[in-house]
């Protein structure tokens, strides 16, 4: 199925549902994206359309494609159809605009540079090929450390920084990139309470500043507490839309199938919404 | 021993230069935990170069270079495709595809020396002709070298160094901060628009041109050993990535200065002919990476060791002092020797106890132990974190008052107090101030 084709059909709703026509205030659109590796699909037909100013998770059980989902976008893993626009322009126009927190372990934690090196690394964009890192991009490194309260660390290894420092590090090198549109794979994932707290707190202010973000995040807890939307994802977008009118038992169930672990943690976040 | 600028200026100068070559490009093979592609590279581009030299029936430097390169390319294309297509892991890749190009080397070489066209030798290729870059008509003087003669006389293997070098360090000089990131996190690189595999085959392209530059000087025994070991060393030796640039390229200078002296000089000292200069480069490499690995500032095994020893010991005097405030508590001023070594089994009760008495904390007078003012104000300090502690655990972590002891006991050796100001601790004991 050809991208165009998927467009023109939009408006005829079909076997993939109405969508609202894409307009160039949506930071991201997602139409009809499939992704496969090594011939198994991983995202099969994937349409999404981001409102603008919301922080929105994706939500879906291990192997759903969630992380999958985000490097499509990016751009890092080739997409087998559809397409992906940034405020209705290619990625390589939005590319300045766009800002990435990968999964903690996606790195080399040994590796010999500093927590503002690595926070510096999110002005590369701006700094350009073969220019080296001024003063000022530093300074403006150590501000962003400060605002995740890691300023006291900047001259440290990253090796000798806690896993929620090190997610703190990257939280500030995303903040560094000075982005309108944030992807961050699992930023709660194994942090303390300190840096989890540090977080909702980056988020609220990314918010306040009329940024976009979106989180894969993996705590049903606190899918309620910490964002507006939700796309719940299983290879297929089960369902997408504002936290309470989507997240629901019965997506839930269509989402994770009959873990029944899985689904009683779920009534339990239901009900915890439900009583905000 | 003496060296003499015909027959050791351009040797030294050849191995030199392919040091710092293969060092600061191993940088980011270190980094990148890909050092095996140093070692793939440097056998497979033997292929590329007896096609180079099929194709064009000359050794002419260019073609030399381009197989080289291409060969370099096609390895790394190569092992991508190994790990990708057989999903094995990079190591069994990298090794099945250079071993097999290696081969695949070894067997055209033969057929070219069937052509009669030996011109290339397989031998060299290991250990490099070094000794072969006599000056003949040499100046006697240093002063001799400043003269235009003496370009014409530079050989073509240090002319072709000369530039791979600088081609190399304007290289990691220029992209520095673009190697970093890529080789840090490839996909913030990519998504900030710096293709982090398009760098990775720029890099390999230098590593199979630095191969290809010292080669026919040094061999690629030495190749090998340079693209891992100087930064390895240099890695143990900090944690900032430009310098440890800068200290992998002073050690590849040592390896190929000292490698050079080594290698004419210690056999001398048992009445034997100098050995081969380019396997004693590598050779000075691999000792200097074990003289770093036992006594590098932070990572090494000496200070790693000394630091433990050092936290036992001082873990030890604590103690001791401890048990001696708790007495005196109970009333007992001086304590017998041997009463205290008993409380303090598992300890260097010896060393600690002699530390404390020239530290002027404990006196010791005849056999009996006593607190001196100084030794109190200690002790008071190490009681008072124990119990503060004690306090800590019982109040704020829900350890029942008979659990807190143990943790207590290893909490009060770190200088931090917990927060909360109680007078007494759970079992009712003062808190001294």
């Amino acid at each position: 199925m050809s991208a165009s084709k998927v467009k023109k059909g939009s408006g005829g709703g079909g076997g993939l549902g109405a969508r609202p026509e894409h307009s160039s205030d949506s930071p991201l659109s997602i139409h009809a994206v499939t992704v496969a590796y090594h011939r198994k699909p991983v995202l099969w037909d994937v349409d999404y359309d981001a409102p603008s100013n919301q922080l929105i998770a994706i939500v879906g059980p291990n192997g759903a494609g969630k992380s999958t989902l985000i490097k499509a976008c990016l751009g890092l893993v080739p997409r087998a159809s559809g397409e992906v626009e940034f405020w209705g322009g290619s990625y390589r126009q939005a590319r300045s605009r766009i800002g990435y927190v990968p999964q903690r372990e996606s790195v080399d934690w040994d590796f010999p540079v500093s927590a503002l090196d690595v926070v510096c690394m999110g002005r590369y964009r701006k700094i350009g090929w073969c220019k080296p890192v001024t003063r000022s991009h530093k300074e403006a490194g150590l501000e962003c450390l400060d605002r995740v309260g890691m300023r006291a660390y900047a001259h440290r290894q990253i090796s000798m920084l806690s896993g929620g420092q090190q997610q703190r590090v990257f939280l500030a090198r995303a903040l560094a990139q000075e982005a309108d549109l944030y992807f961050m794979d699992e930023p709660f994932a194994g942090v303390d309470a300190a840096t989890e707290r540090a977080i909702v707190e980056v988020l609220r202010e990314l918010k306040g500043q009329g940024k976009t973000v979106i989180a894969v995040h993996h705590d049903l807890q606190t899918v309620a507490e910490y964002f507006d939307r939700v796309i719940l994802l299983n290879m297929r977008v089960v369902a997408a839309g504002a936290v309470e009118d989507v997240f629901t038992r019965e997506n839930l169930h269509k989402t994770y199938g009959g873990r029944l672990t899985l689904l009683s943690e779920a009534a339990e976040a239901i009900a915890r919404a439900g009583g905000r | 021993m003496e060296l003499s600028i015909g027959a050791d200026l351009f040797p030294i100068l050849a191995g030199t230069l392919a040091a710092v070559t293969c060092g600061v490009l191993g940088n980011f093979l270190v980094l990148r935990r890909l050092s095996l592609m140093g070692d793939a590279i440097s056998h497979s581009v033997l292929p590329g170069l007896v096609i180079a030299f099929i194709v064009t029936s000359t050794r002419d430097p260019v073609a030399m270079f381009i197989g080289a390169a291409a060969a370099g390319v096609a390895t790394v294309v190569l092992v991508e495709l190994v790990k990708k297509l057989g999903r094995v892991e990079p190591g069994a890749a990298m090794g099945v595809v250079f071993s097999v190009l290696f081969a695949l080397g070894v067997l055209l070489i033969r057929q070219v020396e069937h052509l009669g066209q030996v011109d290339l030798d397989a031998d060299c290729v290991l250990h490099g002709q070094l000794e072969t870059l006599v000056w003949y008509g040499a100046p006697d003087t240093l002063s001799g070298l400043l003269d235009w003669g003496t370009f014409g006389a530079v050989p073509r293997q240090v002319t072709m160094l000369v530039v791979v070098c600088i081609a190399a360090s304007v290289f990691v000089a220029v992209l520095f901060k673009e190697l970093r990131i890529a080789a840090f996190d490839s996909e913030l690189a990519t998504t900030q628009g710096y293709h982090a595999g398009v760098l990775h085959y720029v890099l390999m392209v230098f590593v199979a041109v630095a191969t290809v530059a010292s080669f026919e000087a040094v061999g690629s025994i030495m190749v090998i050993a340079m693209l891992v070991c100087p930064a390895a060393a240099a890695r143990l030796m900090t944690d900032r990535l430009g310098v440890q640039v800068w200290i992998s390229v002073l050690l590849a200078i040592a390896c190929g200065v000292g490698g050079y002296i080594a290698a004419s000089a210690v056999p001398g000292w048992f009445g034997k002919d100098s050995v081969n200069a380019a396997g004693s480069m590598a050779l000075v490499a691999g000792v200097l990476l074990v003289v770093v690995v036992f006594a590098s500032p932070r990572h090494g095994v000496v200070h790693r060791w000394a630091r433990r020893r050092s936290l036992a010991r001082g873990m030890a005097a604590d103690d001791l002092l401890a048990a001696l405030y708790r007495r005196k508590e109970v009333g007992e001023a001086s304590v017998g020797v041997g009463q205290v070594a008993a409380m303090l089994i598992g300890h260097s009760f010896g060393k600690a106890l002699r530390g404390a008495v020239r530290g002027g904390h404990v006196s010791n007078d005849d056999g009996w132990l006593s607190l001196t003012d100084t030794g109190e104000c200690a002790a008071a300090r190490v009681i008072r974190r124990h119990r503060l502690w004690e306090d800590y655990l019982v109040g704020e972590a829900g350890f029942a008052p008979d659990h807190v002891h143990d943790p207590a006991e290893y909490l009060e050796h770190i200088p931090v107090e917990p927060s909360g100001g109680a007078e007494t601790d759970p079992h009712g004991r003062s808190i001294p101030g």
